[in-house]
């Protein structure tokens, strides 16, 4: 078991050092500067900026800086927002992105398995084929596109939620929704099949031979055993869940890091580019991690050996 | 006491004869006939598949016999469906009918490009891997293992930046970590496959390895590889979707669902079939895509073959 986390530790240092280092050498590649949209300024100005944030200097010592910026997380301050640093718009956003992600995530599991759960008791019935479909559209529709649905429905024309922004908690009803449905789609899909093995196995058969009603089998016997799948589909779901607010934040004007990040691409704002990839890498990176050793805790019939697939 | 005599046949069981008994019941069915008939008789995956080919063709003839082309604007800015413009218009006034099936040939272009740049990297890597075992397997799935670890869409997206949006950047983009998927699948079946004894009757009769992968291990691996490969063309379809929102998609003028989905919901308190259409055509894509990969692989599951 140790051997397997120390293993699993390497490879997301690894992984990380990779992503730093393409990251570094693909914004240096990319055309564009992070000062190019300020009218045109004399060029002792650009050559002060430049000075200002180390890019004058060649690239193996930019490269180095970054490095040590990137170990010591101080990516000093932000080229488009002066006297930002990345730290500071981090800090201030990142919570928002965390309520919203996190909620997205218990919308996501708590209905997901509880439809599941619906189909695979209604084996073959009507609740079996509502769930199924809702299930499937969920998978089918992209979330940005649910995002805009929702946003003309539920708050524009029936007013039910605000449109946009972030200003209280009915602010980020629509958004989680909209984040949590494509995933709640999958976890459903994954519940039903696995439930409908539980319920074949002889346990269930016996429980329910016993007397119990078919709910108290599932709480208190299948579901368990059921939800092991779920559990593995935890990280991708971590992962989904921070890509899908790249774009859920901007379609609700919601100021948190995935705006940001987005932001900062399309205005070369290299510190804040790198800042933000390399804490979106450590958070997805872990969030995998975490499930991983989670999954193995909870299964006793898995034995960590080698690198399984994440 | 009467004494019963046995006659001949007497412990014979009633409608059951010998020579019948050697005989097969039907003919030999082969495996893809098999799969074939399997896959039939699901609905949904038929459907998909239907759908799918309705797609295409409309792709491929629309843009071509259209009178507008996807670029042209028309004039008339805005314009609701109607008989004219079955889809409307938008903001430039470009037919949407004429521009979603140009979307189309974007889409299913990029999602099938990516899929099968997938499966080629992903074959040569994981049978390499596979067959080849030891140190070199350990050192390829460890160099899998850390690109997986990589998080896919900050990739894609800081990709697709330094190349500036396009077909081609989008495509590299897509599958720069896409294959690794490919090639553990792969990697699998061809560990169990190569310790077969019709592999190892191959290499005895002095069988290379390359005629080992084409001949034996390959077409063994098909099932899984079919799968795999259905499943990531709505993936890379979705991804593209998603980066043509972020504005990172195809350029203007060229027509993707998602840049008109995008489009669309910046217009959508007033012109929703903007984004009506897209949205449609993105989901039904999607949907029919995996209902056809989840029907395939219930198909090639030898565990359902009856």
């Amino acid at each position: 078991m140790l051997q397997y986390i120390v293993k699993r530790l390497v490879y997301i240092l690894l992984a990380l050092f990779l992503i730093i280092t393409a990251t570094f050498f693909l914004m240096r590649l990319a055309p564009g500067s992070p000062f190019a949209s300020e009218r045109d300024f004399p060029p002792q100005i650009e050559e002060q900026l430049n000075a200002k944030y180390g890019l004058d200097n060649p690239w193996y010592i930019q490269y180095k800086d970054y490095l040590i910026d990137s170990v010591t997380f101080d990516f000093g301050e932000s080229m488009k927002y002066k006297g930002r640093s990345t730290n500071d718009i981090i800090a201030e956003s990142f919570p928002i992105s965390l309520t919203l992600g996190m909620q997205a995530m218990l919308i996501a599991i708590g209905f997901g398995i509880l439809l599941g759960v619906i189909s695979a008791l209604y084996h073959n019935k009507a609740p079996d084929y509502v769930s199924t479909i809702i299930a499937v559209l969920g998978i089918s529709v992209p979330s940005f596109i649910l995002a805009g649905l929702l946003q003309y429905y539920l708050a524009y024309e029936f007013k039910i939620f605000p449109v946009s922004g972030w200003k209280g908690y009915v602010y980020s009803i629509l958004p989680s929704l909209a984040i949590a449905f494509t995933h709640m789609g999958f976890i459903s899909k994954l519940t039903r099949s696995s439930m409908l093995e539980q319920n074949n196995s002889e346990y269930v058969k016996m429980a329910r031979a016993k007397g119990l009603s078919k709910w108290k089998v599932v709480f208190k016997h299948s579901l368990r055993n059921a939800l092991l799948p779920v559990v593995t589909y935890l990280g991708p779901l971590a992962a989904g869940v921070i890509t899908g607010s790249f774009i859920i934040e901007q379609i609700f004007a919601i100021p948190g890091l995935g705006r940001h990040f987005v932001t900062s691409i399309t205005n070369r704002d290299y510190t804040v580019i790198m800042g933000t990839t390399v804490f979106y890498s450590i958070i997805l990176l872990f969030a995998v991690f975490i499930v991983d050793i989670l999954y193995s805790i909870i299964d006793p019939r898995i034995k960590l050996k080698g690198a399984k697939k994440s | 006491m009467t004494e019963q005599k046995l006659r001949d046949g007497a412990f014979d069981i009633v409608g059951m004869h010998r020579e019948e008994q050697e005989q097969l019941s039907s003919k030999p069915v082969s495996f893809w006939k098999e799969v074939l008939y399997r896959f039939k008789q699901n609905k949904l995956a038929v459907c998909g598949l239907i759908v799918l080919i309705i797609i295409a063709l409309m792709a491929i003839i629309v843009p071509e016999v259209s009178q507008y082309k996807y670029s042209d604007q028309l004039g008339v800015y805005n314009q609701p469906p109607s008989a004219e413009h079955w889809f409307g218009t938008d903001d430039l006034g470009r037919d949407i009918f004429v521009r979603i099936w140009a979307g189309a040939r974007i889409s299913l272009f990029i999602g099938i490009t990516a899929a099968l740049i997938d499966v080629i990297i992903g074959v040569i890597w994981g049978s390499i891997a596979g067959l080849a075992g030891g140190r070199t397997d350990n050192i390829m799935m460890r160099i899998a293992d850390v690109l997986t670890a990589v998080p896919y869409l900050l990739v894609v997206i800081i990709l697709i930046v330094v190349m500036e949006p396009g077909l081609v950047p989008m495509i590299i983009a897509l599958c720069i970590t896409g294959w690794v998927n490919m090639a553990r699948i792969v990697r699998g079946e061809v560990m169990s496959i190569k310790n077969q004894e019709y592999v190892l009757a191959a290499r005895t009769l002095g069988a290379g390895t390359a005629h080992l992968i084409r001949k034996h291990l390959i077409p063994n691996a098909l099932g899984a590889i079919l799968v795999t490969m259905t499943l990531t063309v709505p993936a890379a379809i979705f991804t593209e979707a998603f980066l043509s929102y972020l504005g990172l998609g195809v350029p203007a003028p060229r027509a993707s669902w998602g840049t008109m989905a995008s489009e669309g919901n910046k217009a959508l308190m007033s012109y929703p079939w903007r984004l009506f259409f897209p949205a449609f055509f993105i989901s039904l894509t999607i949907f029919a895509f995996n209902a056809v990969g989840d029907g395939l692989r219930d198909a090639l599951d030898p565990k359902l073959r009856k």
